[in-house]
């Protein structure tokens, strides 16, 4: 006996259905982390809110220099840092909700907000 | 000797539902060896059993064997009470819930692969319902959701396939799970 002939005609439009289903549920369940502005702090205190859409850069003045921060195309990163160690620059582009850059000697950071406060992790 | 005072009256229906839990169960014990790269994914070869069961048997029969499963499973895998048990048990009850439904479609169009990828479907609706209600109240835990989808979506053909076939081979009446 084959397997094909186990199937019955609902069958497949009930696999067809699921296989939507299964389809759909990739952008829906993938978009929510999505970032709408990103939030720049200076020495603990908001400094800007960027949104998102435009593309701009900025200049944060910091203890140590300036810190440049570039929106470009719904993403952030830090641009350049007078920090020794560049890992906030070297971090790259932050496109989720949650993501952050530190670039802590020079006091600034920023963050990517979506809806809602995210946490950095989850476990159970 | 003296006579036991609490006797227990068995039917042979109780017999027949005590047997096929007994298969579910070891289906189950099965299902949590099989090492899998993402938690919460499982094939769920138990529900074979109950595709069978509601095939043969009914829904109430099904649900018995079900029920069973869970809360035998859950003791053996030391799961009882645990997290791991109320999400067996809120994926059992929501894939009962559809199959209810399930087993009313025309039986010449529908048959256990549209039950069983139904009750799959149902299954992890049940299930992240209940991890985001209770376990993870935070929407982190629909991000998993695809995946747990598209095995759902596999498993439950694959299982509506097996049981079919199992289905199929042996006719009612004379086959060794009666």
């Amino acid at each position: 006996m084959s397997w094909r002939s186990l199937w019955r005609p609902g069958d497949w439009l009930v696999v067809i259905c699921g296989a939507i289903l299964c389809a759909v549920s990739f952008p829906l369940a993938w978009q929510q982390g999505r970032a709408e502005k990103a939030i720049v702090r200076r020495g603990g205190e908001v400094f800007a809110e960027l949104e998102l859409s435009r593309d701009r850069r900025i200049e944060v003045q910091g203890p140590l220099g300036t810190t440049a921060i570039a929106v470009e195309k719904g993403r952030v990163r830090v641009l350049s840092d007078p920090g020794a160690h560049q890992y906030c620059v070297r971090q790259g582009w932050l496109e989720r909700a949650g993501q952050i850059a530190i670039c802590a000697p020079n006091e600034v950071s920023v963050e990517m907000a979506g809806r809602g406060k995210m946490y950095d992790s989850l476990s159970y | 000797m003296t006579r036991s005072v609490t006797r227990l009256v068995t039917t042979p229906e109780d017999h027949r539902i005590a047997r096929l839990a007994a298969a579910a169960i070891g289906l189950a014990l099965l299902d949590a060896a099989i090492p899998l790269p993402l938690p919460g994914v499982k094939p769920g070869l138990s529900n074979i059993v109950t595709l069978i069961v509601l095939a043969r048997h009914g829904w109430r029969v099904a649900a018995w064997v079900s029920g069973l499963r869970v809360i035998a499973g859950g003791i053996l895998l030391g799961q009882l009470l645990a997290p791991g048990f109320f999400m067996s048990l809120a994926g059992a009850l929501s894939s009962l819930l559809i199959l209810g439904g399930a087993v009313r479609l025309p039986e010449r169009w529908f048959g256990t692969v549209s039950w069983s990828v139904l009750a799959a479907f149902a299954h992890i609706g049940g299930q992240l319902a209940l991890a985001r209600l209770w376990l993870i109240p935070h929407n982190g835990v629909f991000y998993l959701t695809p995946f747990f989808a598209v095995a759902a979506l596999s498993f439950g053909i694959v299982n509506g396939l097996i049981a079919a076939r199992l289905l199929a081979g042996a006719p009612s009446g004379t086959s060794q799970t009666t």
